[in-house]
């Protein structure tokens, strides 16, 4: 009760300001103690105990004792994860969906490489504060729309603007591959209905010729400045990495092979509905999936019902690189990412596994897995206690949240209204 | 383009056989033909049951005069020798716009939510047109009508085929010799209805399949209002339809939902239409069959898709191969349960298709004679016009084909088309069949000559010895022009004409050398049809399942006794462990320890946990519609109307644990339509999914929907949330005057959309209201209040826990999402501890999905109000059951696991809140609707089964069938907002 009347005053106190304030660096050591861990690379650690200092986990295991200085947390019978990781989202670039006027996230024009996500992204975003207290604590800010849609930066999510939350800026780009099927165009005479897409070979023939063009640019020793191209360059010298938004196998192979061909190191699919199929490709070629949510609908009437639930462990089961992302969903469900992972283990996916899905396989995907992804000595100390198992809606309860070591809040726009609220009730029913 | 054909008849006929005879003539003298043609020695089918051997037909005047055996023919008599040929009536189609023009798409985008200015003076709806008439946009298309004929038509039924009340059509015999008198057998001869809009019109109203029926129920409210004598201005529409009455009434229907839809809206008025099929009749033949409605059948059986490329062949639906499959035995199915129907060329791409199609039907069991039927004496039996048309009794129109044998058999010839007496020849009977294999001599050598292909189109092999040459042959009117050529450069020419039953034909031969000598082709063989063994093998076909989509089953799931052992088992009140519970009779029989029961199918339930069937309050699966959004009242339609039985998404509910759910009207007006509350029974029919005796529903919206806010409009009423208020109380306001007005026994316009709202002021109807923010939330209660009911649910409810101590002393629950926000500006403020503070404050609250995805997991969305707001765990869980069963009156039969109740449970794999829980048996009122270990079967046959289908189209391919390009019909999903 006192801890409640504890938060009504933060609460009261706090409610001029919209967003919750950016915690500040990790000024004393802190150690968790007792917790079972969950290391984020496939292992568990029962009884363990965790310290950080000045934003990095220098120590962890179940053998260890901690000095008596800083911050010591009790989390017997509690469980820590490594923070999880949202890939392909536009979080902080659109705010509410329907509102034109707070919509960042798709500029116009086919093939922009240059346009930038990471100077538009709204650290102070409400969507973006709502990760948190799920344990969501960074994520990949994506430009949308187009063929190539721009390039994306790797985010923290407490931070006072863009250069704060920069993890790594201009990680990657982001390509939507055409489709083989689409609409059909019935007012052109063709069924309604998804029809084969019959310009689909012009358009392939567009992307390959804007890789070719990029590619010989960055050849040329005295050049007239292309933006476009310029922005190119790093997917070729292996600094950026070409995320490309395919389902289909015909159209995850093209991609793959003229992405090859065009002499791009780091491919990644993102969607991969059908990476099932060419498994065997993807994983000779290194191409990870960042796979599609598992809460959606199949997209075929004969699949499985549970087709998108198992996506994940069958391509884990195919020795894939995997990681979980929810592009096609609104961008306040990416709260809702660790249940995505929890449904795969009700289709027999291990846990640890699938915790993977979030954490050190997306950092690994990402490029990130130096500093982040995993509970290991010497990686940042993003991190979060949970009181129960983190993949389960009826069990995720999370009490701390740290991000580089430092103490972010767990409050938000809507803790701040479900405490005002419930203050009224109670101010009520004591009758004043 | 009349006047010229009948100048051109009169020019070269010198007569007219038709002059109507007291026209002045000043063109000649007065001429007239009474000459009588008799047709001997033919095969006659009288009508297709009443057949004549080697028969006389004698007409006169275009007209039987008498048909039989011994046919005394009159003096003054043209007698034609048939030597065997067969005689039938020729044919007719009800469905057709033969001459009619039609109207042009309006031009422009956009729709009006009021109707157009010029429609003053006539029904209030753009789309109700009754009063049009084919007749007054008819020409004559005698190019249309060869075609027509060559396929063996003699009269046509056309009408307007655009809006929902499409007026009368007219009949018209296809003789181009006749005079507009003659061949216009009637101008009014059938009164047409569909649901579809005019393409002409912009009014938006109505945007929906339920609204089309709607609207045609108050029509005929209307019209009977009307009738009555109630109105003092003049529609001249209702004066129409009140005229049109006594006509024959067709309805478009176009497919197998639609016939049953189109019946029922006839069945409420004692109207009995026929009605349009779509080919798909098969799927549903009993509620077909009890519609009693005779059919007018397109034979549109699909191509089979071209599925070489098996990347493109991944994105055909079981359910559009196995039409492919299915469909061709469609007439046979109707015939089989005793269904008249009729034939149309519509939806064909030619009438050249027809008799390719007719072949396939009969090819897959459909009998000769009801494909007869179905070209004569039904549609003439539809029309009314037995008398006169479809069969050759004396006083028919001598409208009859000559054949050279069975009309629908492969190879007969159809010579001549006869159409109220007139000849027309489509092939000279007299033609000389020249087909077989001769000798040729000429210029010293020997040449063998083989003649195949059709008797009006030869084709020719030319051999000398066992080289072929390049050869050439002409042949018509019984001359033939054969060329070939030896060694690339000498070449013979031969003309001659064939004389009938010679064995020989002889001509002259330009040879080589220039020289010209007599040339004759000696017949060494006669020629033989090659009969294909394909014809004979009966087609193999897929079985049909219910629904017939993939995952359809077979049989129907039966009732059983079952008992579960040892489950943990969540009633109302509270968890039971290690509990038995014994279904029986579609009822939850006994919860107890240690039950038994002979004759029970026991399933081991350790480990796991059975709860009461998911119920979603909100959800929009399985309808072919969701929005009316063209009034901003839309209380007159409903959403029963409008049930899908096949959408997947039922199945996967059900695979979700969902067992009951609340098919809702979206968002689109402050005064949506009335629900359907439904039971996810799957393979029933749309009625058998209607839960039964389930109180009455309606939807009601708040917010940036209802103000249209977020789309083009800023035309309709209203645009403000001011404006919503306003909406409210003058349609309340007015039900409640229509309502004093009814019980003082007056008289009173019958008004659905009144009827619906005096109910919620009667307390008889309850509203589910969408709605996000404080204000509006507040202003809906107030509005209840002041006319005296309360609101029942509001659904979404986003802020409410803002006034939840508001809502609870309204006696209003909350249906509300589990977390969602930040889609739009009005749920800025949604929170997901929105459950947990309405049930603080004594709100019946439940969790509610309006999606499709969403809903098949919202155990798990009840899972999180523990996560958000510390619900307990059994309280989580009645906010998927027993909350939802309460807001909708059911929580008497379901929505908990109590002795009595209706069996609608779930068996899950481990607990229901969580994540990693499964659901392994889903039951509905005892029935197993859902199973893990069937479902996995069922993934075999699908796939099995699709390869199998893939097979044989591919096998079609390569027989040279045509195909088409795949397509993947994907169902449009819908949620409150769906347009």
């Amino acid at each position: 009760m006192k801890k409640y009347l504890i938060a009504i005053a933060i609460i009261f106190g706090a409610t001029l300001n919209a967003q919750q304030t950016p915690a500040p660096p990790q000024s004393e050591q802190v150690a968790i103690i007792g917790a079972t861990a969950h290391v984020g690379n496939g292992g568990v650690i029962e009884n363990c105990t965790i310290i950080f200092v000045d934003g990095k986990i220098t120590a962890i295991g179940a053998d260890l004792m901690a000095t008596t200085i800083g911050t010591m947390i009790d989390a017997k019978g509690k469980h820590v994860y490594p923070g999880f990781i949202a890939p392909a989202k536009s979080l902080g670039l659109v705010e509410v969906d329907a509102v034109r006027a707070s919509d960042d996230q798709d500029e116009i024009g086919e093939m922009i490489p240059h346009v930038r996500s990471i100077i538009a992204y709204n650290a102070e975003s409400k969507v973006v504060e709502s990760m948190r207290p799920n344990g969501v604590l960074l994520g990949q800010a994506t430009p949308q729309g187009g063929t190539i849609s721009g390039t994306s930066s790797i985010v923290q999510f407490d931070a006072w603007n863009w250069e704060d939350a920069a993890v790594k800026t201009d990680d990657g780009i982001h390509m939507n591959w055409p489709s083989f099927f689409r609409r059909g165009r019935w007012w052109l005479g063709e069924a309604r209905g998804f029809v084969p897409n019959k310009d689909y070979d012009e358009q392939v023939g567009k992307i390959k010729t804007f890789f070719q063009n990029s590619s010989a640019y960055g050849k040329a020793t005295e050049k007239v400045k292309n933006l476009p191209f310029a922005a190119m360059q790093g997917l070729f010298d292996g600094s950026k990495r070409l995320y490309i938004h395919a389902d289909g196998e015909k159209e995850m192979t093209d991609a793959v092979i003229m992405a090859k061909n065009a002499g791009v190191t780091h491919v990644v699919i993102v969607g991969g509905y059908h990476a099932n199929k060419i498994a065997d490709f993807l994983k000779s070629n290194n191409v990870a999936v960042l796979v599609g949510r598992t809460h959606s609908l199949p997209q075929y009437d004969d699949d499985d019902y549970d087709f998108t639930y198992k996506l994940p462990k069958l391509l884990v089961d195919a020795g894939l690189l995997v990681g979980l992302q929810n592009e096609d969903a609104a961008n306040f469900q990416t709260r809702n990412m660790a249940f995505y992972a929890g449904q795969t283990v009700a289709q027999g996916l291990d846990k640890e596994t699938a915790l993977k899905l979030l954490t050190s396989n997306t950092a690994k995907i990402l490029g990130i897995d130096d500093r982040y992804g995993t509970l290991e000595v010497g990686k940042s100390a993003t991190l979060f206690i949970s009181e129960g198992d983190a993949l389960d809606m009826r069990t995720n309860k999370i009490s701390k949240a740290y991000i580089d070591g430092r103490d972010v809040s767990l409050e938000t726009h809507q803790t701040e209204l479900w405490h005002r609220y419930m203050g009224k009730y109670e101010r009520e029913k004591a009758g004043q | 383009m009349k006047i010229k054909l009948l100048a051109l008849t009169l020019l070269l006929g010198g007569v007219s056989l038709f002059a109507q005879d007291y026209f002045p003539k000043n063109d000649g003298v007065k001429t007239e033909n009474n000459n009588y043609t008799a047709f001997t020695n033919a095969k006659i089918y009288v009508t297709p049951t009443q057949v004549i051997e080697n028969g006389t037909l004698l007409i006169q005047n275009g007209k039987v005069v008498q048909v039989g055996k011994s046919v005394s023919i009159p003096k003054n008599t043209v007698v034609e020798n048939l030597n065997g040929k067969s005689i039938y009536p020729s044919f007719i189609d009800v469905f057709s716009d033969f001459g009619v023009e039609l109207p042009k798409r309006a031009a422009g985008g956009g729709r009006s939510a009021q109707y157009e200015p010029e429609r003053e003076g006539f029904y209030w709806n753009d789309h109700v047109m009754p009063e049009n008439s084919a007749i007054n946009s008819f020409s004559y298309d005698s190019k249309k009508a060869d075609e027509l004929r060559k396929a063996g038509f003699g009269t046509v039924n056309a009408h307007i085929q655009d809006g929902i009340a499409r007026g009368t059509g007219l009949l018209v015999a296809l003789n181009d010799e006749g005079s507009e008198a003659q061949r216009i057998l009637s101008d009014k001869s059938a009164q047409y209805f569909s649901f579809s809009k005019s393409i002409a019109k912009r009014q938006s109203y109505p945007g929906s399949l339920m609204g089309a029926m709607a609207l045609l129920r108050q029509m005929y409210y209307d019209m009977d209002w009307y009738s009555k004598g109630n109105v003092d201005t003049k529609d001249r529409s209702l004066e129409a339809l009140i005229a049109n009455k006594g006509l024959t009434q067709i309805f478009a229907a176009g497919d197998n939902g639609n016939v049953v839809r189109a019946d029922k809206v006839g069945d409420i008025f004692g109207i009995q239409y026929a009605i349009l099929g779509g080919g798909d009749e098969y799927q549903r033949i009993d509620d077909i069959k009890a519609t009693n409605a005779k059919l007018i059948l397109p034979l549109n059986f699909p191509d089979a898709y071209d599925v070489s490329n098996p990347y493109e062949a991944n994105y055909i639906a079981l359910k559009d191969m196995r039409h492919w499959n299915l469909a061709p035995s469609n007439p046979k199915v109707l015939a089989e349960n005793g269904i008249e129907f009729s034939i149309t060329l519509h939806d064909l791409k030619s009438p050249k298709d027809l008799k390719e199609k007719l072949m396939k039907a009969i090819t897959y069991g459909l009998p000769k004679t009801k494909a007869l039927e179905a070209l004569t004496t039904v549609p003439a039996a539809i029309l009314g016009k037995s008398n006169e048309i479809g069969s050759l009794q004396p006083g028919s129109y001598a409208n009859f084909l000559i054949t050279s044998g069975g009309i629908f058999d492969k190879g007969t010839v159809l010579y001549e088309n006869w159409v109220q007496g007139s000849k027309n020849i489509i092939q000279s009977m007299d033609l000389v069949d020249i087909r077989g294999d001769y000798n040729l001599a000429a210029g010293g050598s020997t040449f063998t000559v083989t003649v195949t292909g059709d008797i009006d189109k030869p084709k020719v092999e030319v051999k000398k010895g066992d080289e072929k040459l390049d050869a050439k042959l002409e042949y018509a009117s019984d001359w033939l022009n054969l060329s070939f050529t030896e060694d690339g450069e000498t070449s013979y020419r031969m003309v001659a004409h064939a004389m009938p039953g010679s064995e020989t034909i002889t001509g002259n031969m330009v040879l080589p050398t220039g020289n010209e000598a007599k040339a004759t082709l000696t017949k060494t063989k006669a020629f033989e049809e090659k009969s294909e063994d394909d014809e004979t093998m009966s087609p193999e076909l897929v079985e049909l399942t219910y629904p017939n989509v993939g995952y359809g089953y077979k049989t129907k799931p039966k009732q059983e006794t079952i008992l579960f052992k040892n489950a943990t088992v969540w009633t109302g009140e509270s968890i039971l462990e290690n509990t038995d519970v014994l279904v029986k009779n579609g009822k939850i029989s006994k919860v107890g320890k240690d039950l038994r029961a002979s004759g029970a199918t026991v399933v081991d339930a350790t480990g796991k946990h059975l709860t009461a069937g998911v119920i979603d309050e909100h959800s929009h699966i399985a309808a072919l519609a969701i929005n009316e959004g063209g009034h901003n009242s839309s209380a007159e339609v409903r959403m029963k109307d409008v049930i899908d039985p096949t959408d997947m998404d039922i199945y996967r509910n059900l695979a979700g644990g969902v067992t009951t759910i609340q098919l809702l009207h979206g968002s689109a007006n402050p005064i949506g339509g009335r629900s359907a509350i439904l039971r996810l029974k799957w393979g029933e029919n749309a009625d058998g999914l209607i839960f039964p005796n389930s109180p009455k529903f309606i939807k009601f919206a708040l917010g940036e929907n209802v103000k249209q806010s977020n789309w083009g409009s800023n035309s309709r009423f209203p645009q403000t949330r001011m404006g919503v208020e306003q909406v409210y109380t003058d349609y309340f306001q007015r039900a409640k005057e229509y309502d004093a007005k009814k019980k003082s026994g007056q008289p009173y316009r019958y008004d659905e959309e009144m009827e619906t709202l005096a109910e919620i002021l009667n307390g008889e109807r309850f509203i589910s209201c969408h709605s996000y923010v404080q204000s509006e939330i507040n202003m809906m209660m107030k509005v209840a209040e002041k006319f005296n009911f309360r609101v029942n649910t509001f659904t979404h409810i986003l802020e409410g826990y803002k006034v939840a101590d508001k809502m609870a002393e309204h006696g209003v629950g909350g249906s509300t999402f589990s977390d969602w926000w930040a889609y739009k500006y009005e749920v800025n403020d949604a929170i997901p501890y929105n459950a947990a503070i309405m049930a603080s404050q004594g709100v019946t609250v439940a969790i509610n999905s309006d999606d499709a995805e969403m809903s098949r997991r919202l155990n798990q969305e009840a899972g999180k109000t523990v996560k958000y707001g510390g619900v307990s765990e059994l309280e989580a869980w009645k906010m998927v059951t027993l909350n939802p069963a309460k807001l909708l009156h059911l929580d008497d039969r379901v929505g908990s696991i109590e002795e009595g109740k209706d069996a609608d449970l779930v068996l899950w794999s481990d607990h229901p809140l969580s994540v990693y829980a499964k659901a392994e048996k889903t039951l509905i009122e005892g029935k197993v609707y859902f199973d893990l270990e069937k479902d996995k079967m069922l993934r075999e046959s699908v796939k099995k089964e699709r390869n199998k289908l893939i097979g044989m189209m591919l096998n079609e391919k390569k027989k040279g069938g045509k195909t088409r390009t795949p397509v993947q019909n994907k169902k449009e999903r819908f949620e409150c907002e769906t347009e």
